[in-house]
Formats: C-alpha cells, structure tokens, sequence
C-alpha cells in the first residue's frame, strides 16, 4: 500500500497542475491552521461582533492600504496612537503640589493626496471632582497653529475634529477635514503635505489625577484587507473564512462520498428490495430541487453552518453517483475472489468493507478532491442569498455584506473581490488536483 | 463417528431458473465419501460437476428455481442450518473449496499471506500473528516459499497462486476439500506439482477430497473412487481400480477411450453430438441420443444398478 502510494506521488510530480493545485491547497491549509491558532475562535467572533467598542479605532468603508499602490493619488493611511502605547509623547510638569501641566504631543507625516475620514482624540482620564482642563492644537507644515479644542474633559472625552464648532466657524466653506489638512495659500482645496503635530496640553488640579490620551487617525484605506460598514477589519473574516471553507468543503466531500460508496456498496451486495429501495430513493432524489431544499432548511429550520452541512450531506449522498459506483460495484460483486470470501464463510460486512470498498478508494481520491469547491461554493452561496451561518465570518458572508452595502455601486470593489478571489483560487486549487489525481488513478484517462 | 461416513449426499437438487426455463443442473444426485478418501468427478464441461460443489457448500446464485435432498456432514444434516449457521459451521470448518479458476479467487488488493489467513480469522479466533503463523505452515505443506506471504497476488505465478489456494482450503484444516478443476489453465509439471502436493496432504493430514477435474489420466494417482456425471446425474461411481480397468457405463467407457494413450497407436475417440440441453431433457436415458449400445429399454429412465459396490445407471447391467 505505501508503496503504491509513492508510486502514485511520483506519478503525481509528472503534472504541473497538481503541483500548483497541491500548493495552493498546502498554502491554505496552513494558513488556516496558522489563523485558527494566531487568532482563536472566541477572539475572532469577538473582534468580529464585538460592536462599536471594538471597531472604533478603524475607519468606514476604507480599502486596502495596498491599493494606494496602483494610485497615482494617494490615499491618507489609518493610524492610532496613544500615550498609553508611548508613541505620544507624554510630558508631565508639576505646577503646585495638586497641579500638574501634562504636555502630550505626536507628530505624523501627511503625504497624501486625499483628506482623511476623520481624526478624533479618546481621552481616559483620572479625577475625583476636579476635571482636567485641555488645550488641543494642531501645528501644520507651514507653521500655523490651530486651536480645536479648550476646555474642560470627562474621563470619557472624545474630540471629533469633523464636529469641533472652532473648527466649523473656522472652515464656513469647507469641511473642517479639508480646512484642516489644505494648504490656505492655493485658490482650490490642495491637501498641505508635510509633518502635522497634535499638542494636547493638559493642566490637572487634583493630586493623583491624570490625563492619557488616543488619538486616531481615520484615513481613507486601512489594513491589509480594508474594512466594511461597521468598521470590521476585513482580515478577521478573510483568515477565519479558509479555515470554515476548506473544514466545510471537506467535510461534505468527504462526507458524501463515504455514505455514498458505503451505500452503494450495501445495495450491490445485497440486491433485491434493498438495492431496489435506495435506487427508488435516489431517483426521487434526483428530481428534487437541492439548493431551494437547503433554502427552505436555511429558513424555517436553522440557519447553523452544521445542521446546512448535514442537509447538503443527505441530498449529495442519493445523487447520480450512487449509480455509477453501484456499477462498479457490481462488477466487483461476480469476480473470483468475493465469491471465494463467501465460501470461505466472510461475513456481509467483511466482504462489504475489506474486499468491495478498498476496490473503490482509488476511483474515489480525484472525485473527494475535485468536489471539495463544489462544497466551499455551495456555502458561499447560501450565504450570498442571506442564509449564511449568521455567527461565523465567512467569506459567503463577506459579499453578501457586501452585496446588501451595494459596493459594488459605490465603488468599494475590494471588498466584494477579495472573498470572490479566495473563493476562486480554492476552486481552483482543488480542482487543477483533482483532474490530476484522477489521470493518475484512472489511467484510461491518460490517453485524451 | 467411523460407522458414518464424511460426506453423505442423498437426493441432492439443484435447479436454475433461466429465461428459457428451468436448468436440471444437479438432478437426484446420491454419493458418500469416506474419511481420507478421494473422489474424482469427470464429465464434460456443463454436466453439472460445478453445480454439485455450490450445491454441496450452499454457494447459492439469486436464480435458484429447487434446491432440495440432504448433505450429512459428518453425520449432522447441514441442509437444516440457515445462512448464519451453516457459514460458521460448514464453510472452512467443515469442509473447504479450492474454487474453479483459483488464480482469479485471490483479492488483487490484499497480501497472499493475509489472504490466506482470513479464513482462520474468520472461523477460528485467532489473532493475525497466529493466523500468519499457521499460514507459514500452510506454506510449507503446499511448497509455497514463506517469503510470498508478502507478495500481492499479481507477483505470484499461475502455479504458485495455485498453491496459495490449497493453502487457503487448508488453513482451518477441515476434513473435506472441494477442488473444482485446480490444475487447469496450468502447464503438465505444475499440474503433476499440485497432485504431488494433494497426494501429500492427503496422506500426511488425512483430508478427503473431491476433486472435479478434466484430467482423467493425472487425477487417476490421487483417486480412490470415480464419479462420472452427465448430464446433471451421476451415472457412475466406481472405485478408481476397477473404473480405470473397465469402466461400466457407455459414456464412462468413451470417456476413457477420448484419453490419448503413449504407447498404442489407437486415436483417441470422441463421442458424437452434444450432452442434452439441461433445459429439456430426453424422457429416457439422458445418454440414449449418443449412445452406441442404445436399445429399446434406454427410452425408458434407466434404473440405478448397486452391484459390488459400483452404482451405474445403465439397463446393460439391470
């Protein structure tokens, strides 16, 4: 047997599309063991459906970081710092024995050429009566220095540059965003590039009161991935949807095709009114509509990844290839050596899975591979329709959002692409393995 | 136990039901066979010889029309077990078959050893290490070098495979095994092979056989009783001595004259026609249409004559 198997992956290395095929299955099965451990399942739908608390840090609707290489006009990128992180400088100068000035400043490049979503400030401060007092300034390249913001914060105080009435008196025109980040001396709005630096000075008037500070800078692309409507970061559901993908698609391909050789291999073997019963029920089965069943499941039922697994399991196990292997079946069913097993007084199930199944396996290697997608497909579908797993991030769940946020109307293609990608270079994957596998298991083929 | 014999089949039936109607295949056949005995069932191809050993070991296709009479083994009606009983007691523990085109019976996909060693699996309880070991002795019984048990069958030779299907009728070591022609399609020396090592076994286990066979010339050394069937009958059953000397019924005598002979200058005989279509047999003597010394009594069923422990259905001897 092991040696049969070395001969077959010999035979194997002649196709090039195995070998890409079975790369791109490696690479994926790894990175699905590398997410499933980089980032565990609870972290995952925490982060996933954490809600605002969770996403606040990230802009809206931003692609990629990565498309600003196919701009000529770049886009500003999200960041955050805080003082908490020391990349803000934190100064802290005692005033009185109670008083303390606290001077936090952070300075970042602007070299973009698009204004960003927003910048906002989350104070966390500490105090028992007395709130700490605030002076919020902007210094831009050209040196001008702008106030947004004086006056007393709550230990919960967040600043919306957008929403800052200095800012709004000042700008009457523009955004405060474009106000902000344009150079004054250009007739029309030109993003200002150059070293902007935020000053936060705060003066305390408590004894052990204190001022930390965030500040988040929404740019117009975060991430590697981008993210979505509520301000998900797009790579929790692009790593989680491979390992879902390939378990579900393995599952079900696996999972149909044993109960379907086993079936099949019981209704040759022993004929009559068995064989007759699941032929009947496999041709009734073949008339039935699969994927509005798994719709009405999906909707009156359950819409859990597992309980659609098992219905897609049960309506592909009585299909077209129950048939086929009953054929072969068959076959096997009058040579010599099962009718000597029945003489040597094998039992049903011996004969049933020592000497017809193992007949079987090798036909059935390039046919397991090559419906892995046809599975990862029907999930994405499901999903697409609005009967996806409503916990889990899948890549299906992706561009239904996606879909239902009309991106592609309003020209947030990655978000709809990177899913569709995955999705097809799955696809692709396994199925550039499984036509090689089967030449190599089903040498009759090798001629075409 | 010695007051009864082996094998008793009294009255054995066994017809088909095909699309042109109902095939006699083994119509009232009556034998015994004796511990340590063998006989040799000859006849032409399609009189049934095949039918009587899957009648014997219930080996059973779906079309069966009567399957009736008796088969005492050992002295028990096995006819009476049903399919679970007569699996665990009969098949491999009672009796075992070296089945027709023995190379063919080999699983492709498992290890000779293993192969062989699924019968004591099954029938014995005994664990695969034990099982290999008693398939190594089995080896070396049918002269099977003990390294093939790893082999698969494809790497073994006609003869060789041969053997591996002795061993496999061997392993549990029942009292009587069935060879349905296990020397054709094999070259003279390794037929002589084969004998040599049944006669072996025969002599150093004390198994019974029956052996179907074709060769009558080769089996002559193994056989201590003859049985001609034609026809779906058994139309003679003759101790092997006196058979090979005179053979009484008038197939069994253009049987042996078909033999081509060494030393004489005598062209083996054929006998003219063909056997009756099991389908629609003739009212008589089912050998009256080819028969040379047919007379006017054979139109009627000849009659089953005993006479010095010989049977042959013949109205010569009535």
């Amino acid at each position: 047997m092991l040696n049969t198997l070395k001969s077959s992956f010999r035979e194997i290395k002649r196709y090039p599309s195995a070998i890409v095929g079975s790369v791109i299955v490696i690479l994926m099965v790894i990175f699905a063991i590398y997410t499933v451990i980089a980032l565990p399942y609870t972290q995952a739908i925490t982060l996933w459906r954490g809600g605002e608390d969770v996403w606040y840090m990230n802009p809206k609707y931003a692609p990629p970081e990565w498309t600003n290489w196919f701009k000529t006009k770049k886009e500003p990128v999200s960041f955050n710092v805080s003082t908490e992180d020391g990349k803000m400088k934190k100064v802290v100068t005692d005033l009185s024995a109670d008083s303390k000035s606290i001077k936090m400043t952070y300075t970042f490049n602007f070299n973009a050429d698009n204004y960003p979503q927003d910048v906002m400030l989350y104070f966390t401060n500490t105090y028992q009566d007395k709130q700490p007092f605030v002076d919020v300034v902007m210094t831009k390249p050209d040196g001008e220095k702008i106030t947004i913001y004086q006056g007393g914060a709550s230990a919960q105080q967040n600043i919306r540059f957008s929403q800052e009435q200095k800012l709004i008196k000042r700008y009457p025109t523009e955004t405060p965003m474009q106000g902000l980040f344009s150079d004054p001396k250009q007739k029309t709005l030109t993003p200002l590039k150059g070293n902007y630096q935020i000053t936060v000075t705060g003066t305390t008037f408590e004894k052990d009161s204190d001022i930390n500070v965030q500040f988040v800078f929404f740019g117009t692309v975060y991430g590697l991935a981008g993210t979505d409507m509520n301000r998900r970061d797009l790579t929790i559901s692009l790593m989680w949807g491979t390992p879902i993908a390939l378990a579900f698609g393995l599952i079900g391909s696996l999972g149909t095709l044993i109960l379907t050789m086993i079936i099949a291999a019981i209704g040759a073997w022993y004929g009559g009114w068995v064989d007759g019963l699941i032929q009947r029920i496999t041709e009734i089965n073949l008339v039935l509509p699969f994927l509005p069943i798994l719709i009405m499941v999906g909707t009156f039922f359950s819409r859990s990844i597992w309980v659609i697994l098992g219905t897609a399991i049960l309506l592909s196990i009585f299909t077209g290839q129950i048939k086929s292997y009953r054929a072969i079946f068959m076959q096997i069913r009058e040579s010599g050596y099962i009718e000597a097993a029945k003489a040597y007084g094998a039992s049903d199930f011996r004969i049933i899975f020592r000497y017809l199944i193992p007949r079987m396996i090798p036909l059935l290697i390039p046919g397991l591979i090559s419906s892995v997608p046809s599975f990862v497909f029907l999930e994405a579908t499901l999903a697409v329709l609005g009967l996806g797993d409503p916990v889990l991030p899948t890549w299906g769940k992706m561009i239904n959002d996606a879909d239902v946020h009309a991106a592609l109307f309003k020209g947030y293609y990655y978000w709809m692409v990177e899913p569709a990608v995955l999705l097809m270079v799955t696809g692709l994957g396994f199925a550039m393995l499984g036509f090689a596998l089967d030449r190599v298991f089903n040498p009759k083929l090798r001629e075409m | 136990m010695a007051d009864k014999p082996l094998l008793l089949v009294d009255d054995l039936v066994l017809y088909f039901r095909t699309t042109t109607g109902v095939v006699r295949a083994v119509d009232h056949v009556n034998f015994s066979l004796d511990y340590n005995k063998a006989v040799v069932v000859v006849g032409e191809s399609g009189c049934g010889k095949s039918s009587l050993t899957k009648a014997i070991l219930r080996l059973l296709p779906r079309n069966v029309d009567t399957y009736s009479g008796k088969v005492y083994l050992e002295g028990k009606d096995v006819m009476t077990y049903n399919e679970e009983e007569f699996r665990l007691k009969v098949r491999w523990v009672g009796m075992s078959m070296v089945p027709q085109a023995a190379m063919n019976s080999l699983n492709p996909v498992i290890k000779v050893g293993e192969q062989v060693a699924e019968p004591a699996l099954i029938h014995m309880g005994v664990t695969k290490t034990e099982a290999i070991d008693l398939v190594r002795k089995m080896f070396q019984h049918v002269g099977v070098p003990e390294v093939f048990i790893d082999r698969y069958p494809f790497e073994l030779s006609g003869g060789m495979r041969q053997r591996v299907a002795i061993a496999m009728a061997l392993v549990t070591s029942p009292n009587l095994i069935i060879l349905d022609e296990p020397t054709s399609a094999l070259d003279v020396l390794t037929q002589a092979n084969i004998f040599n090592v049944l006669k072996r076994i025969k002599k150093e286990l004390g198994t019974s056989f029956i052996l179907i066979t074709h060769d009558i010339a080769t089996s002559s050394e193994l056989a201590d009783e003859v049985a001609v069937m034609y026809a779906g009958q058994i139309v003679e059953l003759n101790d092997a001595h006196a058979f090979f000397k005179e053979p009484l019924h008038p197939y069994s005598r253009k049987l042996m004259a078909s033999v081509p002979r060494l030393r004489t200058e005598k062209e083996p005989e054929f006998i003219l026609g063909q056997p009756p279509s099991l389908v629609d047999l003739p009212k008589g003597c089912r050998f009256s249409a080819r028969c040379p010394l047919k007379f006017n009594r054979c139109v009627e069923d000849p009659p089953v004559i005993v006479k010095d422990g010989r049977t042959v259905r013949c109205w010569l001897y009535a």
